[in-house]
């Protein structure tokens, strides 16, 4: 799995202004790969190549993860007529580096009686699942460390593994409220897996095309959601439910229901390997959130309305990055919304949801898809 | 890289036979099957090793879990098997090593000078199709029905009696 952006490019030096970097990071990146390719071998580049672009996830991921914490309880505060965090720097934005201190700090408390190597292996299948998943996301123009052909099927995929970790460290916890919490989980993810995955084929159909660059260049003139009229909006919709419960999130935290669960599968870990489900919780739904906002919402593409020439134009300046961000940001406000507002639900209640109601609409969802795309009736 | 994946295959392999907790064998299992995929992903056939990662990782593994979790307790261990046992186990997996190893080498691998492909979804869906020489469509046909009569003895193995017993036990419940 190499690094795609070795796209040669023999000029050394950065061909236009670095303002206009923003717009399009691609003569930067070639910019870089080839000066790395002038001063070393070109094993050495690769690796130096896959060393920075693990460095930035990593970077980028724990900002993401720091700033979510943050905003989640803000809108939960929001919800509840609450202030929030608010003591430590303004409006309290130093609190959840505060939090992450004292998780960092705190004793890794050791189970007897508990699988220890399953027990630590656990945290760490969670993580690697959603990193690798973050790794095929298009941040913007020529931002994109790995554009596979098959990228929303690989997405999907990878982050599915994430289930593996939760179901060892219900079982090697040796807890019965861990085991339950796992046991529903599972149950959960494998059901919900199917209707994300046809919600995203509903698209697929329309895009022709499963790489992510290729989906996101076919919304240039139009988000999907607007072009594909209705069924594109029946998809949006099934995929915020179907994948608020594959991120194990409220309403759908039966996993962890504290009410009865006490704190579900990772009732038995603390410390730095508890912070790990936490901050993979978070960093799940920014890839949810970022994969609705590319398939959906058109990616980093700004909002362009048809014959609106003007409008249009003042929208480009707006770099593609915010564009991408403000619209991840917006489904995950979405998913927040739902989290702090409605009951939640039972563990029947769950798989009837997802079994007689949103299968067969999606499955009708698809086959109404096809026929419109075959009639040529989109715009 | 391939040195790295196949030597990740064989180990795990091998722990996946010789662990006595039975979920560690699964975990095992599942370290398997993800170096195949990255097998895939180095013959650059993306789309087989999503594939890979979604069917055999991400369900039959997830399911073979749930069914250790389900079925057995954390203190179980199993016992070493005896020495009869490994010796027949061991002439089996042998002679199949064998067996493939010579199948291979009679193999004449013929290089090609052609670029190679990049196959994307719409090949694949194409040749899953069509009914020309290289198309797919019988053995996709086939396994079709082979998975609806599984899907329908899957239904049939879970249904509990027929209509009628159920709402008897209802009312008996009420």
């Amino acid at each position: 799995m190499l690094p795609e952006i070795v796209a040669l490019n023999t000029s050394s030096s950065l061909s236009v202004p670095w303002w206009k970097v923003v717009y399009d990071f691609l003569p930067l990146t070639q910019w870089i790969d080839s000066s790395l390719h002038n001063a070393m071998s070109p094993f050495w580049t690769t690796v130096t190549e896959m060393l920075i672009i693990g460095v930035l996830i990593l970077l980028f991921y724990a900002l993401v993860g720091l700033f979510l914490v943050y905003a989640e309880r803000k809108v939960c505060a929001f919800m509840q007529n609450r202030l929030g965090p608010n003591r430590v720097g303004p409006f309290g934005i130093f609190q959840t580096i505060a939090d992450l201190f004292k998780l960092l700090f705190k004793e890794l408390v050791p189970i007897k009686n508990a699988d220890g190597f399953l027990f630590n292996l656990a945290p760490f299948i969670v993580i690697i699942a959603s990193f690798m998943a973050i790794a095929a996301i298009p941040f913007a123009k020529g931002l994109h460390a790995i554009d596979l052909n098959i990228g929303v099927l690989y997405v999907i995929a990878v982050s599915a593994m994430g289930v593996i970790g939760v179901l060892l460290a219900g079982w090697s916890s040796n807890n019965k409220y861990s085991l339950i919490g796992a046991m529903r989980s599972g149950a959960q993810i494998v059901s919900y897996e199917l209707s994300v995955g046809l919600a995203i084929i509903t698209i697929v159909i329309m895009a022709g095309s499963m790489q992510l660059s290729v989906i996101v260049e076919a919304q240039r003139d139009g988000w999907f959601i607007f072009k594909g009229h209705i069924p594109a909006f029946i998809a949006f919709i099934i995929f915020l439910i179907s994948s608020t419960a594959e991120t194990n999130r409220g309403p759908f935290d039966l996993a962890e229901a504290e009410s009865e669960l006490t704190a579900g599968y990772h009732t038995e870990y603390s410390g730095i390997k508890f912070a790990f489900f936490f901050l993979a919780e978070y960093i799940n739904m920014f890839i949810v959130a970022s994969i609705a906002a590319t398939v959906f919402l058109g990616g980093w593409m700004p909002f362009h309305v048809g014959p609106w020439e003007g409008f249009n134009h003042i929208m480009d300046f707006i770099p593609p990055f915010i564009w991408y961000i403000g619209k991840t940001f917006f489904v995950i406000f979405l998913m927040m919304w739902f989290k702090w507002t409605f009951p939640r639900l039972r563990i029947d209640q769950l798989l009837t949801l997802e079994w007689k109601y949103l299968l067969p609409i999606n499955l009708v969802n698809v086959l109404i898809m096809a026929f419109i795309v075959l009639m040529g009736w989109h715009f | 890289m391939f040195i790295l994946f196949s030597a990740m295959i064989v180990i795990f392999s091998i722990l996946t036979v010789t662990s006595r907790k039975i979920l560690r064998a699964a975990v095992f299992l599942l370290f398997v099957l993800v170096s195949t995929s990255g097998l895939y992903f180095m013959l650059n056939y993306q789309f087989l090793a999503a594939v890979q990662l979604t069917l055999y990782a991400g369900g039959i593994v997830v399911l073979i879990i749930f069914s250790i979790l389900l079925t057995s307790h954390i203190s179980q261990k199993f016992e070493s098997s005896g020495w009869k046992k490994n010796i027949f186990s061991a002439i089996a997996a042998l002679t199949g090593a064998i067996l493939s190893i010579i199948t291979i080498l009679d193999y004449k691998f013929s290089a090609t000078t052609e670029a190679a492909k990049e196959v994307n979804m719409k090949l694949i869906g194409k040749s899953l199709l069509s009914v020309d020489y290289d198309g797919y469509v019988l053995p996709f046909e086939v396994i079709s029905v082979l998975l609806l009569a599984a899907m329908v003895a899957a239904i049939v193995i879970a249904k509990k009696g027929s209509p009628k017993t159920i709402g008897l036990s209802k009312l008996n419940q009420e």
